[in-house]
């Protein structure tokens, strides 16, 4: 399995950085040259992706297509990327994204007053090399090296060619997430040098296998390491994520970031926090996990029905769409923690679910503020009469988004609502409220969508905007047909993870206290609701 | 005894790197009388070239371990590690003083000279292997810094800066004397290997150790405080930092520091490691050293934010980051765990080298002729004027935050590793947090280059010979980050047994 030459696995990791390299000896003057070149290199790098999909081999539950190379032998640190369940469909989703997010950018006016396009597009594929390589890492040390580098390219994305107040929500951005992850640092360092290696597979081997003690004496007790070490790691995850309150962050960047910026922020940039949940919280301290996910929970549902609330309240689309996103991946929070398959596969898909709505409404959102110049909701209205198909790609997005049946987002939410319904840990009362979400999604998306897209064309501004050019139909389109791909066929992206979740499950589940409930949770989650292969084997 | 010491007994042989340095500044000296007023840039290539051949004879010295002078000189691993340090960065700072001098009508051949003395006070501290020694290459490295710090004659800044810093260096020197005589006082000798048995033989005896002894390290340590500039003793930094000519402030910033860090890791770590208290883990002066090293983190980090002057934030910068390698040293205190601090803090100090060399070089560039003009306002635009410029200003930056990818994130990473691993939690926690603080003001000036709207400086500093150094510091930053065993490597055959005696 491991081999020490240029794996696909690699040369997927490195051709976004190898376009970067191109792109430097391109002169500013070459404009054309420029945007393609990064649209080339990313769409090879979809290509790739694709590929990885195809050699992936779903009934393993291990880390496939490794290649490791040793870097710092002293230290145990190596080179070490794979994929199995759990990052296989958010690399294929960077892959997806990123192309997506580049063509968005082709016609953007805000080169016109900031310039600087070769910088942007080589902060893209920056980003998209450090992006998939937080997914593909199974080093700490690696891991730690991409997740840092994120910040970055994201940084200067914001800071560069964001609204107005982009230098505050830039610097905002990094400090808050730098705050976080550089606690995870001391806890990467910690298991590190108590297990003598940084990769993460043997680290799990060896919490399994008790060769390496993190001994639990309650959430916050003294010497209780591994609820410390949990709470390293879940900071920095629950900063990206973000959980509830640790948000803030989150729509100043999403408002003042470029359109493509918030594409990729909503898109990948914070699935890297969900992700790094089920990738090292609930693996490396099972124990931790089971206590703590009660209150996580609560965070999640929390965050569930505030980012609802708060995106009701919002006058500007983006800020709306931002809090939208509070509210979403709290749904994924609780899917994770509701600690089975059914809630953990539900919350894995349930990323890429939202990786492609949200990324869709922002880039609905930006076509409208190229043509507009505002933001404001009370701007528009009418817009499907002068755009027809943006108008019905509007509507699209919008069900998706709300979870409507048929459509992607409702496989997830339902899914997570299982699982968290079955759960152990959580159940009904954490199910009931999260529901309650929903009804609340419906009712802020709408709102916004009657808003800007129905009714009369009362504004004079309104009357004449431009239609949709070929690129901006060729970035909506491959959404659109994801969103009903997914709604309407979810078994394949399911069947990538449930190997992988549950081995994942079954390692976690040891350390739940059991009790007379657990007849009725297995009955519940052994049932053959959706044709998902999500039944819980265990 | 009688017998009269002969030359061969002094085993020169491995001094050569030092004592060449020291020789060929008193020659530079001479040769620079018969060098023309307006020629005076060839002084600077002959300094250059001595500085060359004696890298390369510290290179060929590498894993030597011997002595030299009946004891007092020690060779190894950890001094010639440390004679890279202050080779590069004399190298570096010449590069970056040549037009600058004549850039500011000040271009006179004893500056290059003064440069190699302080070069060759910063490469004995590392040889030091007896206090007498340490105390005369401490003066060695201080006195052509007071003369070069007030260089800009008669500029009022200038010479306000020699003066703290000469006023504040003695006292320094007095309290290092004043310890230095009292550890002779309990241990009957001033050689470290001889007070390295005395301490271990009273350790083993399971006896407290003697006040005169806890009081004379205590000294030692507000001594070289002083030197490297640790709070409490860091009041001067800033005035003279910003006082002095900016590559003598460039050079200041790690050349003293790291001649200062040397011995302090010489005499703590390993002369007194086992100087004890009781606690059998710990050494004595663990707790003292982890209180100055939270101090300054936390001063300096703080303090830094509300800078506005280029120098001044690399002043407080330079204090933040000698309380990194603080901690290292306070890691160092816990028994079993003196040889990874201090190859941490060597890795460290080469990282904080490059990439602070480097940010002053850029700091040179956008320098007005008169010395005015470092005001952190002047960066505004710097990343359309000179895209280059300030994109590797960003990198040094980022280096010094500690972002990965990058020289500066290797050496945190070992300083955390140490730290936690010796047990020292909440300190490493504090040192985190801090980076955090920090990243407020270097992503401040990024801000600036960057971020904001302005015409831009045109950088009329930005010479050949800058530019040149700015590329060095760069591949000095970069290749380390990716490629961190390039640095690590060379400090894995440092170890803390002493030698000779």
């Amino acid at each position: 399995m491991e081999s020490s030459g240029l794996s696909l696995l690699t040369s997927v990791l490195f051709l976004p950085l190898l376009g970067a390299v191109v792109l430097l000896f391109l002169r500013e003057e070459q404009a054309g040259h420029i945007k393609w070149t990064a649209f080339g290199f990313s769409l090879a790098t979809f290509f790739g992706t694709l590929l990885l999909w195809l050699a992936f081999d779903s009934s393993a539950s291990g880390l496939q297509m490794v290649q490791r190379v040793d870097w710092l032998p002293q230290y145990g640190i190596s080179y070490y990327v794979g994929v199995d369940g759990l990052s296989l469909l958010l690399v294929v989703l960077t892959g997806f994204i990123m192309p997506l997010a580049i063509l968005s950018s082709f016609r953007s006016q805000i080169f016109e007053e900031r310039g600087r396009i070769r910088l942007y597009y080589l902060f893209m594929l920056l980003l998209e090399w450090a992006m998939i390589g937080v997914f593909v890492a199974q080093d700490l040390f690696l891991f730690y090296i991409f997740w840092e580098v994120t910040l970055v390219p994201m940084y200067f994305l914001i800071g560069i060619w964001g609204a107005e107040e982009r230098i505050y929500a830039a610097v905002k951005f990094f400090l808050y997430t730098m705050a976080g992850s550089i606690l995870m640092l001391l806890a990467i360092l910690f298991l590190g040098s108590r297990g003598g290696s940084f990769a993460l597979p043997e680290l799990i081997a060896m919490v399994e296998s008790g060769a390496l003690e993190l001994p639990f004496t309650g959430l916050l007790g003294a010497g209780s390491v591994q609820s410390f070490l949990f709470l390293g790691f879940f900071i920095a995850f629950a900063i990206k994520v973000p959980v509830w309150p640790l948000h803030s962050w989150l729509p100043d960047a999403h408002v003042q970031a470029p359109t493509a910026g918030s594409v990729i922020l909503a898109g990948v940039l914070l699935k890297m926090g969900t992700y790094g949940l089920v990738r090292f919280n609930l693996p490396l301290f099972p124990e931790a996990s089971v206590a703590w996910a009660p209150a996580i929970a609560v965070l999640a549902v929390i965050g569930i029905l505030y980012g609802a609330w708060v995106s009701y309240a919002q006058t500007d689309v983006k800020k709306l769409v931002a809090y939208s996103s509070v509210s979403h991946l709290g749904f994924v929070v609780l899917g994770i923690f509701a600690l089975n398959a059914q809630g953990i596969e539900g919350g894995l898909l349930q990323m890429v679910n939202h990786g492609i709505s949200t990324g869709g409404l922002f880039l609905l959102v930006g076509m409208l503020y190229e043509r507009r110049h505002t933001k404001a909701l009370d701007a528009f209205g009418g817009i499907w009469k002068v755009m027809p198909f943006f108008g019905a790609a509007g509507l699209i997005v919008v069900l998706s988004s709300m979870g409507l049946p048929g459509l992607n987002g409702f496989v997830g939410e339902f899914t997570i609502l299982l699982g968290s319904m079955g759960s152990e840990v959580l159940g009904f009362f954490f199910t009931m409220f999260a529901a309650l979400g929903i009804i609340l999604a419906a009712v802020y998306m709408l709102y916004m969508f009657q808003k800007v897209f129905m009714g009369d064309v009362d504004k004079e501004e309104n009357r004449n905007l431009p239609r949709l050019h070929w690129q901006e139909i060729a970035v909506l389109v491959p959404i659109l047909l994801v969103i009903l791909l997914i709604g309407l066929q979810p078994g394949p992206f399911f069947d990538t993870m449930t190997a992988t979740v549950d081995d994942l499950v079954a390692d976690v589940g040891e350390f739940i206290p059991r009790g007379e409930d657990m007849v009725a949770a297995t009955a519940l989650r052994d049932s053959p609701v959706l044709s998902t292969g999500a039944q819980g084997t265990r | 005894m009688t017998d009269i010491p002969v030359l061969a007994d002094l085993n020169l042989a491995w001094t050569w790197p030092v004592v060449g340095l020291g020789l060929g500044a008193t020659l530079l000296l001479v040769a620079d009388l018969f060098i023309p007023r307006d020629r005076k840039q060839r002084t600077a290539w002959l300094a250059l070239a001595i500085l060359l051949v004696s890298f390369l004879l510290n290179l060929a010295a590498f894993p030597v371990v011997d002595s030299a002078f009946f004891g007092m000189f020690v060779v190894d691993p950890f001094s010639a590690f440390l004679n890279l340090i202050a080779l590069t960065t004399a190298f570096i700072s010449i590069l970056l003083s040549v037009d600058y001098l004549q850039r500011s009508g000040m271009q006179r051949g004893e500056f290059y000279a003064l440069i190699l003395f302080t070069t060759a006070g910063i490469m004995l501290m590392g040889h030091a292997n007896d206090l007498v020694v340490v105390f005369v290459s401490l003066e060695l490295l201080s006195i052509p810094l007071y003369i070069l710090a007030a260089f800009r004659y008669p500029d009022v800044k200038s010479s306000e800066s020699g003066m703290k810093y000469l006023v504040l260096g003695a006292f320094a020197s007095a309290f290092f004397v004043f310890g230095a005589a009292l550890i002779y006082g309990a241990t009957g000798s001033t050689s470290l290997p001889h007070i390295f048995e005395v301490v271990a033989r009273g350790f083993a005896a399971g006896g407290a150790p003697e006040l005169l002894l806890l009081v004379g390290t205590g000294l030692v340590l507000v001594g070289l405080g002083f030197k490297v500039a640790v709070v409490p003793f860091h009041m001067w930094t800033p005035d003279v930092y910003e006082g002095a000519p900016t590559p003598v402030t460039a050079f200041m910033s790690v050349g003293a520091k790291v001649g200062g860090f040397a011995a302090l890791l010489r005499i703590l770590v390993f002369a007194l490691p086992v100087l004890s208290t009781g606690a059998v883990e710990a050494s004595a002066w663990q707790q003292v050293v982890s209180l100055i090293a939270a101090a300054t983190l936390i001063l300096g980090n703080v303090v830094a934010i509300a800078q506005q002057n280029v120098k001044r934030l690399l002043a407080y910068s330079s204090i933040a980051h000698a309380g990194y390698i603080m901690m290292a040293l306070a890691a160092a205190g816990h028994a079993g765990f003196g040889e990874q601090a201090t190859r941490a803090a060597l890795v460290y100090m080469l990282a904080y080298m490059f990439t602070n060399l480097g940010a002053f070089a850029v700091a040179i560039a956008i320098e007005k002729g008169d010395g005015s003009g470092s005001d952190l306002e002047r960066f505004v635009g710097l990343g359309r004027s000179r895209p280059l410029l300030a994109g590797i200003m960003a990198f040094f930056m980022l280096s010094l935050t500690g972002i990965p990818l990058t020289a500066g994130f290797i050496g945190k990473w070992l300083i955390f590793q140490v730290t936690i691993e010796a047990g020292l939690v909440p300190l490493a926690i504090l040192g985190v947090l801090t980076s955090v603080v920090s990243a407020y003001y270097y992503i401040g000036v990024i801000v600036r280059m960057f971020l904001r709207d302005g015409e831009g400086d045109p950088a009329a500093g930005g010479t050949g010979l800058v530019n040149g150094a700015v590329y060095l510091s760069f591949a000095g930053t970069l290749l380390p980050g990716i490629f961190p065993f390039l640095m690590i490597d060379l400090t894995r055959v440092v170890s803390t047994t002493l030698v000779g005696g």
